[in-house]
């Protein structure tokens, strides 16, 4: 293998984990909240429906990253006034937006079925891009991979750095205490939620518009579930997530290099591989009871009701 | 009261009346055929379920009113399948085309209700008395298409995005193949399994890895444009299937084996019209008009062009044939004899890929 195809398929893996990167940071910290939203996948699809038709029609990526996280975000508020306001359980009320989200997107998309786009150009930075390797490795992306980051380290500094995230992490290890001493917990989960939503629309949208730049019904093909897996694989830290994210990139990237080299792995296994090793991550992780402990929130997926305090 | 309730019943039972007549006969009052299509995506822009809604377009167009035509599109192979011809065969449908693999035995099990009406099943290989088959040879195509790129390659690698690993895409592996090498020797062609008929996702991957490796031309088995736009993307040629993938490529497009259903289903329904349809096991190609080259690009040089067009011609004629011998499998045994052509059962069971491609059948 030269390096010039390991070269290729570290740029690949980037791309095919950013959108697993968005929907995981926003299911994050809808997570820390705790609030468990099982509902990504189908958020995801409308936010790549709505994307797609907005690129379609406007040619503009802004308009359509927008309208992609609106449409994203609106569908977490229906998920939020349900397991918020209405205290419908959030395992059922989550799988119930996923069902919605993939019917509402595929009719949605009905006139744009196997419409494509041009996709999104990679930047070229002058001088930068230029640099042998570490010019392709790092210079090379579209904007929205380095949007991606961006985000992560926004998350990142959000949740640890800042007052508001320590707020927001209290509240989702005990909301009782959080309530005690006056803040609001159900407003603080509303906008948990609410950002979770517009990630995964976010990353909806880079499957439909720059990953993929067609439209494909039920095209973000389980993307929503990994991200779900990726969260818990990340023990619900923001760095982990990207990792875990390129991981389960590299490994879809490298299923079809590896049969293009002539290596003898029968391509079912290769297929299957992703989802191997996120199960595995999975029952690892799950068997240290500290690190779960201390980094999930306690509270998560249980349903608080102000009144009883 | 007692009268204006009978005047009412008589009026509803009246209105029930007509409207049953309506279901029961409905447009065979008027003497139309009325044919059904049964199609396993929806028919979007390009691809497999495409084709066959052109075909249904120009079967309308050529026997105008004494056809009806309906479709259904997306619809999933198995018991959901059943239901969807079941209903078609019920609401006065005499003809009944099911386009994918995966309808075989509903269309059997329907058919046997059904006795009167007629059904062509595409791709399958399960006939009876009322259930036709018919399929086409894609693989004088793939040959073709084959030529185009053994000429127009400059690394001497050829990548190919297959689905599944079955005799109909290995033989179309091993068609673009011997087409390849019979122009340029040296040709090696590099093939993905991505085990998906259509996955826009998947394809666009196995695309990306194999112009990574040194590929500068890119074919496909698969159903989506994710290919096409892939290469157009990357600055290599693409060869499309099943539809003309063009405006996906303006530059990357250099042709495209396309199925044409037009000619056979006007054909089909004449024969049902004239009461002279019989269950059969059709398999054309060129010759029938059910393959056809996309427009070859204008970067394709004009001798190669015009070699093309004589293979196509003797293709057509009878004189040639693809997998004439001698042929080598990959192993370097002879599997053809010189002189020899394979048979049709030979080309049904085709398991072995010919000498030039790389790798081997996933088992």
């Amino acid at each position: 293998m030269s390096a010039d195809t390991i070269l290729n398929i570290l740029v690949a893996t980037i791309a095919a984990g950013t959108p697993l990167v968005y929907a995981a940071l926003g299911e994050l910290v809808t997570e820390k909240s705790g609030v468990l939203n099982l509902g990504v996948e189908g958020m995801m699809l409308v936010g790549a429906i709505s994307g797609f038709i907005t690129m379609a029609k406007t040619g503009s990526l802004f308009l359509a990253v927008v309208c992609g996280m609106t449409a994203g975000a609106l569908m977490s508020l229906v998920f939020a006034i349900l397991t918020l306001y209405l205290m419908a359980n959030q395992v059922a009320s989550g799988l119930a937006l996923t069902i919605f989200g993939i019917g509402l997107s595929a009719f949605m998309g009905i006139k744009y079925t196997s419409v494509a786009l041009n996709g999104v150009p990679e930047l070229h930075i002058p001088i930068l891009s230029d640099i042998p390797i570490l010019g392709r490795l790092v210079f090379s992306y579209d904007i929205l991979i380095y949007l991606s980051l961006l985000i992560l380290a926004g998350v990142a500094w959000f949740l640890y750095k800042t007052r508001a995230g320590t707020i927001l992490r209290a509240i989702g290890e005990s909301p009782k205490s959080g309530h005690a001493l006056g803040f609001s917990v159900i407003g603080i989960r509303y906008l948990a939620v609410l950002f979770g939503g517009a990630m995964a629309g976010i990353g909806g949208v880079y499957v439909a518009v720059a990953y993929t730049p067609m439209w494909v019904e039920g095209m973000v093909a389980g993307r929503g579930w990994v991200a779900i897996a990726l969260v818990v694989f990340a023990t619900w830290r923001p760095l982990r997530v990207m990792v875990g994210a390129y991981l389960f990139g590299g490994v879809t990237i490298a299923q079809f290099h590896i049969q293009g080299l002539g290596i003898e792995i029968p391509s079912q296994f290769l297929s299957m591989l992703p989802y191997l090793a996120t199960i595995a991550v999975l029952v690892i992780i799950s068997r240290d009871k500290n690190t779960i402990r201390v980094n999930s929130p306690a509270s998560l997926g249980i349903t608080y009701h102000p009144e009883n305090n | 009261m007692k009268e204006s309730r009978l005047i009412k019943t008589v009026l509803f039972i009246s209105v029930m009346a007509f409207i049953v007549a309506g279901f029961a006969f409905p447009v065979s009052a008027k003497g139309k055929l009325k044919v059904g299509f049964v199609y396993v995506s929806p028919i979007g822009d390009a691809g497999w379920t495409f084709q066959h809604d052109l075909g249904r377009i120009a079967l309308e167009k050529n026997l105008g009113d004494n056809v009806a035509t309906k479709y259904i599109e997306n619809v999933p192979e198995g018991a959901e399948a059943e239901r969807v011809i079941r209903d078609l065969a019920k609401s006065g449908h005499d003809l009944i085309f099911t386009t994918s693999f995966g309808y075989m035995n509903p269309t059997l099990k329907v058919a046997k209700l059904f006795p009167k009406k007629m059904f062509e099943h595409s791709t399958g290989y399960k006939r009876s008395k009322n259930v036709g088959t018919y399929m086409c040879r894609f693989y004088e195509g793939r040959y073709l298409t084959g030529i185009i790129a053994g000429k127009m390659t400059k690394s001497n690698t050829l990548g190919y995005v297959a689905a599944f690993p079955i005799p109909e895409v290995i033989r179309g592996i091993n068609a673009f193949t011997l087409g390849a090498k019979s122009v340029n020797p040296d040709i090696k062609v590099k093939v993905i399994w991505i085990n998906s008929w259509f996955d826009p996702g998947k394809e666009r991957e196995a695309s990306e890895a194999l112009i990574d490796q040194g590929v500068d031309i890119v074919t496909h088995h698969t159903d989506s444009t994710a290919p096409t736009m892939t290469a157009e993307e990357k600055g290599v040629f693409a060869i499309a299937y099943h539809s003309d993938m063009s405006k996906y490529g303006a530059n990357a497009h250099l042709t495209a084996t396309t199925h044409v259903w037009d000619k056979y289903y006007t054909k089909v329904a004449k024969d049902v019209l004239s009461g002279t349809w019989k269950s059969e096991a059709v398999w054309g190609g060129i010759k029938e008009g059910m393959i056809k080259l996309a427009p070859i690009s204008k970067k394709v040089p004009a001798d190669v062009v015009a070699l093309v067009k004589k293979t196509e011609k003797m293709i057509s004629d009878g004189s040639f044939h693809p997998f004439h011998g001698p042929v080598k499998s990959q192993d370097g045994k002879v599997v053809v004899e010189p002189g020899k052509s394979l048979t049709d059962q030979d080309l049904l069971n085709m398991n072995y890929y010919v000498e030039g491609v790389l790798g081997n059948i996933p088992h």
